[in-house]
């Protein structure tokens, strides 16, 4: 290899390793996030804590809170006395929703039909969006099972059946757990941040403690340069990804169905981005502080507008059209489609080559800006 | 080796480097002296290229610095006046990096960096890092990493500025023996590499060495301090970016012949005073018990004689052999 090269991602390896910090970000950080993210940014509903308030006290009513506690969407937490009392359970967060039978559930339900209210607080929408569906579908199934028993009984011999019944059938995560998606995106990004923020400050610590200016002197070319800062936080890059995916797998359980080789390498294509926005921002920033920052303020708006939280299709046009500007966009896609999907490079092509252009358009504009001089 | 024509340089309004030519031979300590702010390391700095300049050009060893950058700096080696090794690698680590990056081959660093720490005396401190170093130390490294590619032309900025007075004359001895090849010295080594392609083009200057000719360093050294400038071979003093006068130490002493005297007398600052007011005195700079003035030229002999007619209490007045500190004062106010 070229020596100066060489030279030059030896020297960064050696700074890599003896800054201690900056080795914990690398090596530590990824399975921190993983963890935090695996577990708490989940939008399972699971254990909704439920308040009731039972007033009909018969066999009816029993029947129907056993349903409830079947499924395990609500978990019976309160036994309510009052409809007060269930308004201070829920406004102290102490239950997220409320069941009140009326006392003529089961006299009701013998002659026909009864009515049961059902209390949810709205105050995180996606919780109570699922919590909603659950306590209906928990209560149509329940009312189902009631009819058909009610027949039956009557002596005639057919079975209840809906005129028509949507079968659903779950593709690829069959059990929507939310760690199949979230450790996908986790993966973007801590790729993104960790190759954005420490390229920037690799190049800008040069620049803060003056050795810029024995660094410019020497016959190194641009190009080396940029290369050789870049190439050991490249392979890094990948190292966290691995270190990711193979946590994600054997911990968390996400499925690798697609090629692990494609996987790195568009890894690696979506590393040219990080990279890239990283070494533009060293071209604007005279401080690591300002690096990080420059950095920052494109990261954040990556993470909510490429789908890693959010839905992109629930989203305004005008964040929607932001949102391809994003290169953690079509890298998150890419990796979901390639982790629980298992197709191949054709089904994901146009995405490929976004990321392509988006690679080489910002590594293009920093390296054009990245100068060997001091004015 | 070097060779800067008309250089122009502003930052703003600032006119950092103003028309700035000069030349620096083959086997020279030139010595760019002036006060803080003169335009030292803005010249520094263009000369190596770290800076572009607005006009004028610079060459290096034949190659243009702008357009030929990469050749020119193979053959500079630059010691800025900022520390600017790694702090966080070791001195061994340091010099074999700048040896590496300047193309020393793999069987070829160890030994070479082992000679320059050697010759600048830090071979006892290779694995201490860089940030552990005392001031006088690093300093010491920055030269031995300017050295190790056997740079033909060396650039120092104020490198001894903020260093104690023992590894001043230390880090000049360095210097010396560097340009001047005494045999046997790591400078002798130096010159082992007759494959230098730039030889055709350097040797106008021929110094009996036939075998070190092509291979000697030109030294462009700043210092803010006059017994350093001395031991220069030539001396360019800068004011406002501008050269405002050169030449060796000795001519430059030599233009204020006859114009310095010194004077004892009390008191003292009532003397003073009345030395400023009088025709024919330049300037007047106390020195402990005396005063130094400087008078017109061809003017001191009226001036003696206005002195001792003006009744003060004047116990001894005598002309005294300019020094390059009077040189620079004079060049300073101008």
């Amino acid at each position: 290899m070229n020596s100066r090269l060489y030279a030059i991602i030896r020297k960064e390896f050696i700074q890599i390793f003896r800054d201690k910090r900056t080795l914990v970000l690398i090596l530590v950080i990824p399975i921190v996030q993983l963890f935090l993210l695996g577990y708490a940014a989940t939008n399972d509903v699971r254990n909704v804590p439920l308040a009731v308030y039972d007033q009909s006290q018969s066999p009816e009513s029993r029947a129907l809170l056993d349903a409830y506690r079947a499924a395990d969407y609500f978990q019976i937490a309160y036994a309510a006395g009052s409809e007060a009392e269930i308004q201070t359970l829920i406004e102290k967060g102490l239950a997220r929703a409320a069941l009140i039978i009326p006392p003529d559930y089961a006299s009701r339900l013998r002659a026909g039909s009864a009515q049961v209210a059902f209390i949810l607080d709205g105050s995180d929408p996606s919780v109570a969006a699922t919590a909603l569906s659950a306590a209906q579908l928990i209560g149509q199934s329940h009312a189902t099972g009631i009819l058909s028993q009610k027949i039956s009984r009557a002596g005639q011999n057919f079975k209840v059946q809906p005129p028509v019944e949507v079968r659903t059938t779950v593709w690829y995560n069959p059990d929507l757990i939310s760690a199949y998606f979230m450790i996908p995106g986790v993966i973007g990004m801590i790729l993104f941040a960790i190759t954005a923020i420490l390229t920037a400050t690799a190049v800008v610590r040069e620049r803060e403690r003056g050795t810029i200016e024995q660094l410019i002197v020497t016959p190194i070319r641009p190009w080396e340069l940029v290369l050789g800062k870049i190439m050991p936080y490249t392979l890094l890059g990948l190292f966290d990804t691995l270190e990711i995916l193979l946590v994600g797998h054997w911990w968390f359980g996400v499925p690798i169905r697609g090629s692990i080789l494609l996987i790195v390498l568009l890894s690696a294509l979506f590393l040219l981005s990080g990279l890239g926005i990283g070494l533009f921002a060293s071209t604007i920033a005279n401080t690591q502080q300002e690096a990080m920052l420059t950095v920052w303020m494109t990261l954040l708006p990556s993470i909510f507008l490429s789908g890693f939280f959010f839905p992109l299709d629930a989203m305004p046009k005008v964040l929607y059209y932001i949102s391809y500007a994003m290169p953690l966009r079509y890298y998150l896609s890419i990796i979901r489609v390639l982790l629980l999907k298992g197709v191949g490079i054709e089904s994901i092509w146009p995405d490929v080559i976004a990321l392509t252009i988006f690679g080489v358009v910002i590594m293009t504009a920093a390296a054009l800006r990245f100068k060997k001089r001091l004015d | 080796m070097i060779t800067v024509t008309h250089l122009h340089k502003s930052f703003g309004h600032l006119r950092a480097v103003d028309g700035l030519s000069l030349a620096v031979a083959p086997g020279e300590i030139y010595g760019l002296v002036g006060a803080d702010g003169a335009g030292k390391t803005t010249v520094m700095r263009l000369i190596c290229g770290a800076l572009t300049a607005d006009a004028g050009s610079v060459s290096v060893g034949g190659y243009d610095i702008n357009r030929q950058t990469e050749q020119a700096r193979g053959l500079i080696g630059y010691l800025s006046q900022r520390f600017s090794m790694y702090e966080d690698l070791t001195v061994l680590e340091n010099i074999r990096f700048f040896a590496e990056v300047r193309g020393l081959k793999a069987d070829e660093w160890l030994p070479r960096s082992m000679e320059i720490l050697d010759f600048v005396g830090l071979a006892a401190f290779k694995d201490r890092f860089a940030g552990h170093l005392s001031g006088g130390m690093k300093q010491k490294l920055g030269l031995a990493s300017a050295l190790v590619a056997r740079p033909r032309v060396l650039l120092l900025d104020e490198p001894t500025t903020g260093v104690d007075p023992v590894t001043r004359q230390d880090f000049w001895q360095l210097i010396i023996r560097l340009v001047n090849q005494l045999s046997g010295s790591p400078v002798d080594r130096l010159t082992e590499q007759p494959d230098n392609p730039k030889t055709g083009k350097l040797d106008n200057r021929t110094t009996g060495k036939p075998h070190n000719r092509e291979a000697q360093v030109s030294v462009l050294i700043s210092t803010p301090y006059m017994d350093e400038a001395a031991r220069c071979h030539r001396i360019g003093f800068m004011r406002q970016g501008k050269i405002v006068a050169e030449g060796t130490p000795g001519q430059l002493r030599a233009t204020l012949d006859g114009q310095i005297l010194e004077l004892r007398g009390t008191p003292l600052m009532e003397i003073r005073r009345l030395a400023a007011a009088l025709a024919g005195v330049e300037d007047v700079q106390a020195f402990g018990d005396r005063l130094h003035l400087r008078v017109e030229k061809d003017q001191a002999g009226a001036v003696t004689e206005r002195l001792r007619a003006s009744g003060a209490a004047i116990s001894s007045l005598r002309p005294l052999p300019p020094t390059l500190e009077d040189v620079f004062i004079k060049m300073s106010v101008e």
